[in-house]
């Protein structure tokens, strides 16, 4: 992958509320740098953003707060890529940000005795089933044609692609597997190397 | 392979819960305001802890009728608080489906030698702890969550930071030690020496460290936060306030920015009152409740 600024690329991980530094930890495993963002500045320069787990209320509530929606509708339509995870997956479907066109249902697989783990074999991926934990999470009860629903459980989407946009309802930054992260980081990578050739190109 | 209520599952949860505010309601209509606000989940309580001291009597879990009320009210998690040991207030809390069970110092402890074995149930659990010893002899038994306990009630931050810093610092103290000093620290903390080895290696607890106890104001918050909390419960500190869905909405914001002092005192104006206070170290040893569990 080609490097950022500081040879590594930089991806942003949305802090107002959630699971953010679960994902921080295996960015940094994976040897991209993580910037914590909560206010529009903090977008400046990113390669990359995830949208963590964590109460969904909570966090579209802290993007309005913040002005953060605006900014960030903007970066991801421009072609950011973005993993969207649980809460992320709500985010960033067509009642939320309106970036993805999916319909996300809440809480779809019930409360948190219901919350479970389970393999999921996730379109793109080889090497077997990636090990899913999902948490009061939700399913994609609709979607659009420009997207590509990658794992169902129970006959219900589970992941989706929609161009540089990943999302997944359950949280893979909990367990040791890195594929989900690889695979968004595969896209940064492309992105940042796209971006570093237009400047070049650029007089 | 589906498995449900795995100890990767519960903890998960708390993880989920980071960075949020959890608010002790007691009606639905305040559950509503304090989703609004933007918590992160709720406590369902039949009375918040600086009622239960001014009332006196018997604590005990809610009306379960309360709780469903609440749970039908809001999408985001419902926690509420089961005695210490009282395993069958447990069972019932995991039958109605909350999200988390808080076996809390603020109820009347209903066994006086032992909590309840949380690895028997599908429901996480969060316990108090005031140093971090308690904190590993309740994960021992099965808590996927810790919150220190602070002084529920009183509107005053003095134990709760005694508390984080306590647990904080032993944590920094098990790091500097060398693997043949670990088994003492161990018999020293009254923990067990698995838990013990692992804090040692990691430098953090293996589940999410809440903060409880006297948070009544945006900046008690990001204090709390500075010293090591990873999120807060407010208990008496809202709805006992002047302007609830204002202080709700200043405290979940400087729990966000809490490295950012402007964004507190911005959060912090116009709030009107705080709750009616009491300095815990004017109580009498009977009217604390942190020395409640073990």
């Amino acid at each position: 992958m080609p490097p950022g600024p500081t040879g590594k690329l930089l991806v942003g991980v949305l802090a107002l509320q959630g699971g953010f530094q679960a994902h921080e930890r295996v960015l940094a495993r994976l040897g991209a740098e993580a910037r914590e963002v909560r206010v529009p500045a903090d977008l400046d320069g990113l390669q990359g953003l995830v949208i963590p787990g964590g109460e969904s209320t909570t966090i579209c509530l802290g993007l309005e707060r913040e002005g953060l929606i605006e900014p960030l509708r903007e970066r991801a339509l421009d072609g950011l890529p973005v993993l969207g995870s649980c809460a992320g997956l709500i985010v960033l479907d067509r009642d939320h940000l309106g970036v993805m066109d999916i319909v996300a249902r809440r809480n779809a697989f019930g409360r948190q005795v219901s919350s479970f783990e389970a393999d999921i074999e996730l379109a793109g991926l080889s090497d077997g089933p990636v090990r899913g934990i999902f948490i009061r999470a939700p399913w994609i009860a609709g979607h659009g044609p420009a997207v590509a629903i990658l794992a169902h459980v129970g006959g219900h989407g589970v992941a989706a692609r929609q161009g540089r946009m990943l999302a997944v309802a359950f949280h893979s930054e909990l367990g040791d597997d890195d594929r989900v992260h690889r695979m968004f980081l595969n896209d940064v990578g492309d992105y940042a190397a796209g971006a570093a050739r237009s400047s070049a190109s650029q007089p | 392979m589906r498995e449900e209520s795995t100890f990767r599952v519960k903890s998960g949860l708390a993880e989920m819960l980071k960075g949020g505010v959890i608010m002790d309601v007691v009606t639905p209509a305040q559950a509503t305001v304090a989703e609004d606000a933007g918590a992160a989940a709720v406590m369902a309580l039949e009375r918040v802890p600086a009622d239960i001291r001014r009332d006196g009597g018997v604590a005990r879990m809610s009306d379960p009728e309360m709780i469903v009320g609440i749970q039908e009210a809001v999408s985001i998690p419902v926690m509420a608080k089961a005695r210490i040991g009282h395993f069958v207030e447990a069972q019932v809390l995991e039958a109605l489906e909350v999200d988390y069970v808080d076996e809390s110092e603020v109820l009347t402890p209903a066994d006086e030698s032992h909590h309840i074995d949380k690895w028997a149930f599908k429901v996480p659990f969060v316990c108090g702890a005031t140093n971090l010893g308690e904190a590993l002899r309740r994960i021992g038994e099965g808590a996927a969550m810790i919150r220190s306990k602070g002084e529920a009630g009183t509107g005053d931050i003095v134990e709760a930071v005694r508390h984080m810093r306590l647990i904080v610092g032993e944590i920094r103290r098990l790091q500097a030690l060398s693997e043949e000093e670990l088994p003492t620290a161990a018999k020293e903390l009254g923990a067990p020496l698995e838990l013990v080895r692992e804090v040692a290696r990691q430098g953090r607890l293996p589940v999410v460290l809440f903060c409880a106890g006297g948070i009544a104001t945006p900046a008690d918050a990001a204090l709390m936060m500075s010293l090591g909390a990873e999120g807060v419960f407010v208990g008496s500190g809202i709805f006992k306030s002047e302007d609830p869905p204002a202080r709700a909405r200043a405290i979940v914001e400087a729990t966000t920015h809490w490295q950012r002092p402007e964004r507190v005192a911005a959060a912090s104006r116009g709030l009107g009152g705080a709750m009616t206070s009491l300095e815990s170290s004017k109580l009498e040893h009977e009217q604390l409740l942190a020395h409640r569990g073990w």
